[in-house]
């Protein structure tokens, strides 16, 4: 019966592929995968930004949507429906053709990198050995998308922004890349599947996911980082910076291309939740040994939006940087932090079983961050600033 | 140490995230349409043209003097004078503006018409639901619109209200002394052609009418 729950949607792809003749059925077999994604993901984009208005309106003592349905449930709806029947407006003298490509870049692209995150037990759309190289190739062509909607609008807001945009993820695409490779090392495979059976395991009922050990908590802090500058989210929104770029790369953007941005962009958060979920946090498997019964879906999931939560608790917390702070934070704290945990992580492997590596790695780590952090920070005053002309 | 801030910041912003669920206080904001707050004193959007009486056209306290036109920065004020003069409120006979129209939807709301305006005639109002479903006629007010009561003016603005009338009760009470002073100069000359020795009331006149200002 746990069984059968665990596996449902897969039982039932079987089920449905069973009516086909043999020839078609691969075919068919993904064809329906596919559909699922894309019925899936969506509905989780509106759960999300339903959340994250709810969530940001709390955080500043507001109530948030309550309008539409009960809790202003159904805004997300009314958006859809006010977005598809906006106008479509192409600028005059913009690149039509690319101007047009560029949120369908960003969207397909988006999708592809769900393709090899195993969302379940025996629940992955496709089987890769090299599942984590091909979602970075995938993560890295979003800035494609973003140069090719700031560079055909024709105005100088949206280039600003996609010029910003590319320069951003560019620098934080090192540190996400290097912070996965010491689980890469410690796995020893570049899997996704595996990835997530190396941490399905339990000692006294505790699992042995990543974000557990020294390493494993600084490289997740750090992929989370950079994941939050991947996606443009806050504090690292500087491409869409709406006090000085109006909206960034997708200021031409109007009606149902612009939905597609906002969709394209909180399921990009989706996937690398997701992924961070599968490198760190254990991908589907239950936090304690005793709730293996909850079918492992439901885990993988309820992961991917607790870390929309912390994404929607950090855009309500903290304001936004300034260009050169987050380029010397990417290349001067984050890349620096995340190669030395390379270092530490091979440390850990080589020392063995036993306390001892426990002691030795989260010394090393610590002294490293705080030393750095010292650096950084060194002769830099941070108080309360005053203008002299306002008071 | 690095990232102390950012835990600070975290916390509270967990704290308002919990507390406004917890104590309904806290939240700022109100559901507008069904819940209001009302305007303090001081609020101003668009002006009004001030009549005193019951009757806008008669008592319409405006004189057509184009000031406010004048000095208006964004020039939304048209107004076109009368040709014949009509009493006012005072009974005296005055100018009085054949059209005032106000284009709100060019009006910025500086106040400066109601600044230079000698006769008191225009006030801010407080009046913001202004939606209307004509895009181009619908934000033009015409005079009609534009009037609205001393009552009105007194609702809104209290204090300022006060203030104003006693000026122009002041005023009032000036002119009527003067006006019954030059009566009795009058008075007084036309006696004093037939009788010389009545001249020393004449002098005692003038000031019982300077001393009744408040």
């Amino acid at each position: 019966m746990i069984e059968t729950i665990d596996q449902i949607f897969v039982l039932l792809k079987h089920w449905l592929v069973g009516f086909l003749p043999a020839g078609l059925q691969p075919v068919a077999s993904v064809l329906v995968s596919v559909v699922a994604i894309i019925a899936v993901f969506p509905s989780l984009f509106a759960i999300a930004v339903w959340m994250e208005r709810k969530g940001l309106g709390r955080m500043q003592n507001r109530i948030g949507p309550n309008r539409v349905g009960p809790f202003g449930l159904f805004q997300p709806i009314a958006d859809g429906i006010k977005s598809l029947t906006k106008e479509d407006i192409v600028p005059l003298r913009a690149d039509a053709v690319v101007h047009f490509m560029a949120p369908v870049v960003l969207v397909v692209v988006v999708f592809m990198g769900i393709a090899v995150l195993p969302m379940g037990r025996n629940m992955t759309l496709v089987h890769m050995d090299s599942g984590l190289l091909f979602f970075f190739a995938m993560g890295a062509s979003t800035e494609l998308s973003v140069f090719m909607a700031g560079w055909s609008s024709r105005n100088k807001y949206s280039l600003l922004g996609a010029m910003r945009g590319v320069a951003q993820m560019i620098s934080y695409e090192v540190p996400l890349l290097m912070s996965s490779v010491a689980v890469v090392m410690m796995t020893g495979s570049l899997s996704l599947g595996k990835i997530v059976e190396a941490q399905n395991q339990y000692t006294w009922g505790l699992p042995h996911w990543y974000i557990f050990t020294p390493w494993g908590l600084a490289a997740f802090l750090m992929y989370a980082i950079a994941a939050t500058a991947e996606t443009n989210r806050s504090p690292f929104d500087l491409p869409e910076g709406e006090s000085e770029l109006v909206a960034g790369y997708f200021t031409e953007y109007s009606g149902f291309k612009f939905a597609l941005f906002f969709l394209g962009e909180y399921v990009g958060m989706l996937s690398i939740s997701g992924l961070g979920t599968t490198l760190f946090l254990g991908g589907w498997s239950a936090p304690f040994s005793f709730l293996g019964w909850v079918p492992s879906w439901f885990w993988f999931f309820s992961k991917v939006m607790l870390s929309i939560c912390v994404f929607i608790w950090i855009r309500g917390t903290l304001p936004r940087l300034r260009q050169d702070q987050l380029m010397n934070f990417a290349w001067k704290f984050v890349l620096p932090f995340t190669l030395f945990d390379l270092l530490v992580a091979a440390l850990w492997r080589f020392m063995g079983d036993g306390w001892a590596r426990w002691v030795v790695c989260s010394v090393i780590l610590l002294l490293a961050y705080a030393l750095m952090g010292g650096v950084g920070m060194y002769r830099k005053h941070f108080r309360v600033r005053s203008y002299r002309y306002a008071e | 140490m690095l990232g102390e801030g950012i835990l600070k910041g975290l916390a509270e912003t967990a704290k308002n995230f919990v507390g406004s669920f917890v104590s309904a206080e806290r939240l700022t904001t109100v559901q507008y349409p069904e819940q209001r707050i009302a305007p303090i004193e001081a609020t101003r959007d668009f002006p009004f043209l001030v009549y005193d009486g019951a009757d806008w056209e008669a008592g319409m306290r405006c004189v057509a003097c184009q000031i406010c036109e004048k000095e208006c920065p964004p020039k939304c004020i048209y107004i076109v004078k009368s040709i014949d003069k009509k009493p006012d409120a005072l009974g005296k006979p005055q100018f009085y503006p054949a059209r005032f129209d106000i284009d709100i939807s060019v009006c910025m709301s500086c106040q400066i018409c109601v600044e230079v305006c000698p006769f008191e005639a225009i006030k801010m109002d407080t009046e913001f639901e202004l939606s209307r479903t004509d895009r181009f006629g619908g934000l033009l007010f015409d005079r009609e619109e534009l009037a609205k009561s001393n009552e009105h003016y007194h609702k809104i603005h209290p204090t300022e209200a006060a203030q104003v009338d006693a000026r122009l009760a002041g005023e009032k009470a000036k002119s009527d002394a003067k006006a019954k002073g030059a009566a009795l100069a009058a008075a007084a000359k036309a006696a004093a052609a037939a009788k010389p020795a009545v001249s020393t009331e004449n002098a005692a006149a003038k000031p019982e009418g300077a001393e009744i200002k408040p």
